[in-house]
């Protein structure tokens, strides 16, 4: 049997705690995109051990599970005398997780940026910071805003997987909520529900902000 | 802090079943899902819109929500409308599932990246609609699509750890358990990012040879 008060009940709980689970995944890519803009750098600068740290940030964070990178961060942290609270290290992780596929993101995007560009920009006379953060980031955003608006969209997802290391977000709510009241499939389907939401509202974000920058180049 | 790796020889049995069990879930997964996709795609573009707008919806709803939720409804949710799965057999459905939803997508961009000059040609000749998916769609397209075909298997591979969440005793599974009862946490969790690392990289590096032979194929037919 369907039961359809459980979830009007459950609503307002499962609401407050889906504004965590925006709040982890945004911060999360925030931060991740700093991350990636630096390794990136690092990534298509001349000296080969930049280079070398870049790519095996990558191959590594790709590379293994995010389930896997949020256990690591959850059990050795401490282990080495890191005591941070569970939802800083999981948030952290978060953010080397999609950091790592944000640089290859943004790869594309600085390669795409005409050489005559950035030349004409130190011929001007500014700095390297400067050509970086007022030229560079800005065009490669813009080249690949659909990329990056979709992987925020795979970083919401993803944050689902924090519950397992018992930070309390959408996901970790709802388990609590299915345990205690045995109504799983009701919880659950109105979990996957709110994400299906977020996401929507996110990809429609992205796609007016698309919009507004295709304005602006038409103009 | 004790670094002690025999823990990991000590328990060499069990690590090795949960790696055997993490691939033949990832094949098999890979596998239903890619038919679920290819079936998703057909009927998406091949039948009318009663068809195609649930499967659509489908598509959207597996690539809108986290695999964990989707596992969770169908591991715990199942039984309320008497699907009664195992772990296993709830991760294995619940993988073809979602990678379907992403395979589907990819077919669908590939069967329009054929030009519709070849079907019409093919159509002229009196071929029948499934002989030309077989013989003039699918042939080309799979050249086209590969890379993202490998691509979203890589992927798969990865997810498969999450399986670990619904008790199923793959290799992710396997290592936790062995950490909480030794406290070993920092050998057994290392070893098993190693292992993955391992096998994406073996892998991913299969499938860009698979790519480059395929596209070696491509070129000389062009030329």
């Amino acid at each position: 049997m369907f039961n359809t008060t459980i979830i009007i009940k459950s609503l307002p709980l499962l609401l407050e705690a889906s504004v965590w689970t925006v709040v982890y995944s945004l911060t999360s890519v925030a931060i991740g995109f700093c991350i990636g803009t630096l390794m990136c750098a690092a990534r298509l600068s001349t000296s080969p051990a930049a280079r070398r740290v870049s790519a095996f940030y990558v191959s590594f964070f790709r590379g293994v599970p995010l389930l896997v990178q949020l256990l690591i961060s959850y059990y050795c942290l401490p282990l080495v005398g890191i005591n941070v609270p569970s939802s800083v290290a999981a948030v952290g992780t978060l953010a080397l997780c999609t950091g790592a596929y944000i640089t290859e993101i943004l790869r594309g995007g600085f390669l795409g940026i005409p050489a005559g560009l950035i030349e004409a920009a130190r011929m001007v006379g500014l700095s390297r910071t400067q050509i970086l953060t007022r030229i560079e980031v800005p065009l490669a955003v813009r080249f690949t805003l659909p990329s990056l608006v979709n992987e925020t969209t795979m970083m919401v997802k993803a944050s689902s997987l924090i519950s397992v290391v018992g930070v309390l977000e959408l996901t970790r709510l709802a388990q609590n909520i299915a345990t205690s009241t045995f109504q799983p499939l009701e919880i659950y389907l109105t979990a996957g529900a709110i994400y299906f939401v977020i996401n929507g509202v996110i990809t429609l974000l992205g796609a007016l902000l698309e919009s507004r920058f295709q304005l602006e180049a038409a103009r | 802090m004790t670094f002690n790796p025999a823990i990991l020889l000590d328990n060499w049995r069990d690590l090795l079943d949960g790696l055997v069990l993490t691939l033949l879930i990832w094949v098999v997964g890979t596998v239903l899902g890619l038919a679920i996709g290819l079936v998703v795609a057909t009927l998406q573009l091949f039948t009318n819109r009663w068809v195609a707008a649930p499967l659509t919806f489908y598509v959207a709803l597996m690539r809108g929500t986290p695999f964990l939720i989707q596992l969770f409804v169908i591991y715990y949710g199942g039984p309320s409308f008497g699907l009664d799965l195992s772990p296993l057999t709830a991760g294995i459905c619940g993988l073809a599932l979602y990678g379907g939803a992403y395979f589907a997508e990819i077919f669908r961009a590939g069967f329009v990246s054929v030009s519709p000059g070849q079907i019409e040609a093919a159509r002229m000749m009196g071929i029948g609609r499934l002989d030309i998916v077989r013989h003039v769609q699918l042939p080309q397209m799979l050249v086209i699509i590969l890379p993202a075909l490998a691509n979203m298997t890589v992927l798969l591979s990865k997810e498969t750890a999450v399986l670990s969440v619904i008790t199923v005793n793959e290799l992710t599974s396997v290592v936790q358990s062995i950490g909480s009862t030794t406290f070993a946490f920092a050998e057994t969790l290392l070893f098993l990012a190693l292992v993955y690392w391992a096998l994406l990289e073996i892998v991913t590096a299969a499938a860009r040879r698979l790519e480059k032979r395929v596209g070696r194929f491509m070129l000389r037919a062009q030329g």
